[in-house]
């Protein structure tokens, strides 16, 4: 950095700067900024939105086995209602094969593991009332344990039928899920955790329970709104 | 090299003795271990054994090569790094990995801090953390003790090729007609079932763990001997050991059922080893005899909070890579404070 | 190396060239440490975090050069700011619209580009005194050092790490991933690695400089 050493301008003491300069360098610096962040902006936003599309897309087919064509809906207090009718809030994902049959609801859920939140995509069936797949979207754990939930396959039987059962009130599940000690796991609503990485695991039961605990009560309720979306239009 | 070393010697020595001296009556006193090792473990344990001093000594002789200060194999320091490292690796751990472990021990914990002497930390144990990291499922690999076929046939891990993942054990272990084999170490029972495995088996080394662990009885013994001999401060082994103790009473006082008491403390995983042969490396321990008590009793507490309550099972590896760290700031704190020859005599009584 | 850019620098091959290796951003500066030792845990992030901060270095460049003789001392590092943050953002928008997968996994570090003292550096010692074409190819040499340096973290990670090498396996189903070197851990060993060899290196040559006819035989 020899040459680069910072050298004085021959230019007027500093005192002398006129305010009116200082202003005017700041307000056109802030004017190109803010006209070059809103273009990029601007032609950027429809590419990202297609791109979060495609994500979402790619994950719910991946997580429903045999899925084609997926609707959104607005997981809210009344119920399900369809996503893009102006309501906000968590989304669920109606999965349907090819001739148009529900094959699964892509719910997710977020559970603190080791090193961060694991948010994980779960395939409930709400025929049988049981997670039966999972896909994880997003985690920071440690390579060689907690990335085990993805790869161990002793683990990932766990999610292949996990009971979710809702109670006579259709409120809540009559078990929650829950991560046990490795080796314990009794029943279907258990997750029986990895050995060596049993936080991570906590945090897939964590996802697994709050993903079902919010959305399957709704699910059940607005049944026959997502087995009668079959016959209307879909992408 | 060798003025540079200020050793404190027991009372009834008269001479002192040198750096070569005192290293290779390390090496002397740990080869009853290795042979426990071997004997417990088998051919495995041997080329484990055999595998890490070798590395060792070759990266110990390049290094010293390449700064050009002449041939440091000679003080025998890195023959004791490597059989310390292959006494604390599980006895099936794949050979390439356990050079790696020498290598990165001798090379990143000592070489380039500038060769004996310098090192801030135990250069064994600096290889160990490096493949606890970097091979965290092979290192924690246990396989029984005594296995009937062990002087015949090797572990099929030992073996695996290098960069290549090493296989399953399982199978060869059910081959093997063990009975009652769990997988896990006396202290993987104790931490994760509260099943503690009695006090005899573990003292006298009848158990499954790292190739030179198991056996606490052996370990004290030449340990001690070691101490008799003025080759290591006796303070460090005695207060780590202590401090481990005292530190699981209370627990163990609360729920005996749920904490390991006291004695299994002492006498299982690699805490006995450690007390005598790693926590007490003159280059990375304090000087000071206060400074030794403090520093043993700060990695006999922390081993134990590691093991209760801590994501690993055996703690004393990072309890004493932590004292070593520590090492420098604990000695400055116990610095006999010299005004004159009269008061310094007297700090020293 | 000797002159003080009193005067305008005059484009030469140097003016890029020094980026790469005299003036390396990591290897010689050690600049620009956090997203050198957060993201190159593989070769494909390390790539496109020096491809981000080579455009961001570029852009906030040319911008700072051919605004410097408007940019009055007392506002300057506030107008560099403003502007290396616009290019940040924008750069922001577009990963996201590349690659949603790579601005997961870069995360917080795109942000954080721009505190990266590199790019304040440059614009502060050498975009704010020199004219556009110097600046932006100064800039583009600096940024490719930048990207060639966390290449070099970011591949020997990622092979050793996963066994792979943007993402193709290199070694087989046999391999058994140094599971340290994607950790954080990693990134500090391998970049005290390369700084070795490279002092390593450069010693060599400074004793050779020195002594043409008489190397110690030890220092091979």
């Amino acid at each position: 950095m020899t040459n680069d050493v910072q050298v004085e301008a021959p230019q007027a003491p500093p005192d002398a700067t006129p305010t009116f300069a200082m202003l005017r360098t700041l307000g056109g610096i802030s004017l190109i900024s803010g006209l070059l962040v809103v273009l990029a902006y601007q032609f950027t936003l429809p590419i990202i939105a297609e791109n979060q599309r495609v994500r979402t897309e790619q994950a719910v087919f991946r997580v429903v086995p045999g899925a084609v064509t997926k609707r959104d809906f607005v997981l809210t207090d009344a119920g399900l209602v369809p996503a893009g009718e102006g309501v906000q809030g968590e989304l669920i994902y109606a999965a349907y094969d090819a001739a148009d049959q529900l094959k699964g609801v892509a719910i997710t859920g977020v559970g603190n593991g080791y090193a961060g939140p694991v948010t994980v995509l779960f395939n409930y069936d709400p025929a049988c009332q049981c997670i039966v797949g999972s896909k994880i979207l997003q985690m920071t754990e440690t390579p060689g344990f907690g990335d085990k939930m993805e790869t161990d396959p002793e683990f990932l039987e766990n999610l292949k039928a996990l009971d979710a059962k809702l109670n006579a009130d259709g409120t809540a599940l009559i078990n929650p899920i829950v991560t046990v000690k490795h080796g314990t796991k009794t029943h279907p609503w258990q997750i029986d955790a990895i050995s060596g990485a049993t936080l991570s695991s906590n945090a897939m039961g964590k996802a697994a329970n709050t993903a079902a605990q919010r959305a399957t009560p709704a699910i059940q309720r607005d049944l026959a709104k997502l087995t009668a979306a079959n016959h209307t239009g879909q992408d | 090299m060798v003025k540079g070393i200020e050793i404190r010697t027991s009372p009834h020595l008269k001479r002192a003795l040198n750096v070569q001296q005192i290293m290779r009556s390390v090496v002397y006193a740990m080869l009853p271990i290795c042979a426990f090792a071997i004997w417990q473990f088998g051919l495995s344990a041997a080329l484990l054994l055999a595998t890490t001093t070798g590395a060792a000594v070759a990266t110990e002789a390049w290094f010293s090569r390449l700064r050009g200060a002449g041939n440091t194999v000679a003080d025998w320091s890195a023959v004791i790094t490597g059989i310390l490292l292959g006494l604390t690796l599980p006895p099936g751990f794949p050979l390439w990995m356990a050079a790696v472990a020498a290598f990165v021990g001798i090379g990143l914990g000592k070489a380039l801090f500038g060769g004996l002497g310098y090192n801030v930390m135990n250069p064994a144990l600096i290889g160990r953390a490096f493949v606890q990291a970097a091979f965290p499922v092979a290192i924690t690999t246990w396989t029984p003790a005594f296995a009937p076929s062990r002087f015949v046939e090797l572990i099929p891990t030992t073996l695996t090729a290098p960069f290549m993942r090493p296989e399953s054990v399982t199978d060869w272990i059910a081959g093997l007609g063990v009975d009652s084999w769990t997988g896990a170490t006396p202290l993987a029972m104790q931490k994760f079932q509260h099943i503690e495995t009695p006090a005899w088996d573990t003292f006298a080394g009848l158990v499954s763990g790292s190739a030179g662990e198991t056996s606490a009885l052996l370990i004290l013994v030449c340990g001690l001997w070691l101490a008799w001999r003025g080759c290591l401060d006796w303070r460090i082994p005695a207060s780590v050991l202590a401090g481990a103790a005292l530190t699981a009473l209370p627990f163990w006082l609360v729920d005996p059922g749920l904490y390991p008491s006291p004695w299994f403390v002492l006498c299982s995983g690699g805490l006995m080893l450690a007390a005598w042969f790693m926590a007490s490396d003159m280059v990375a321990s304090p000087v000071t005899p206060w400074g030794a008590i403090i520093y043993g009793v700060f990695i006999g507490a922390l081993t134990v909070i590691i093991r209760l309550f801590g994501g690993l099972v055996e703690g004393v590896m990072y309890a004493i890579l932590l004292g070593n760290a520590a090492g420098p700031l604990i000695s400055a704190w116990t610095q006999p404070r010299v005004y004159g020859a009269v008061k310094k005599a007297r700090a020293k009584s | 190396m000797a002159e003080l850019p009193k005067h305008q620098e005059d484009l030469s091959l140097d003016t890029f060239v020094r980026g790469l290796w005299k003036e390396n951003p990591v290897f010689v500066m050690l600049l620009g440490m956090c997203p050198t030792l957060a993201v190159s845990n593989s070769a494909i992030n390390a790539i496109s975090m020096g491809l981000a901060t080579t455009f961001v270095l570029a852009g906030s460049g040319a911008l700072i050069s051919g605004l410097r003789n408007w940019i009055p001392k007392q506002v300057r590092i506030a107008s560099y700011i403003v502007i290396i943050a616009t290019f940040v953002t924008i750069v922001d928008y577009a990963i996201q619209a590349i690659s949603l997968d790579l601005y997961a996994a870069l995360g917080a570090f795109i942000q954080l580009i721009v505190v990266n003292c590199i790019i304040l550096g440059r614009a502060e010692a050498y975009a704010s005194q020199q004219r556009l074409v110097p600046t932006l190819v100064n800039s583009l040499g600096i940024g490719a050092g930048f990207t060639i340096a966390l290449f070099a973290l970011g591949s020997v990670r990622e092979i050793l790490g996963s066994g792979t090498l943007f993402g193709l396996h290199l070694f087989g189903a046999g391999f058994q991933p140094w599971v340290v070197m994607v950790l954080p851990p990693g990134g500090f060993f391998v970049l005290g690695a390369w700084l070795l060899l490279f002092n390593w290196i450069k010693q060599r040559g400074e004793r050779r400089a020195d002594a043409p006819t008489g190397v110690p035989a030890n220092a091979r």
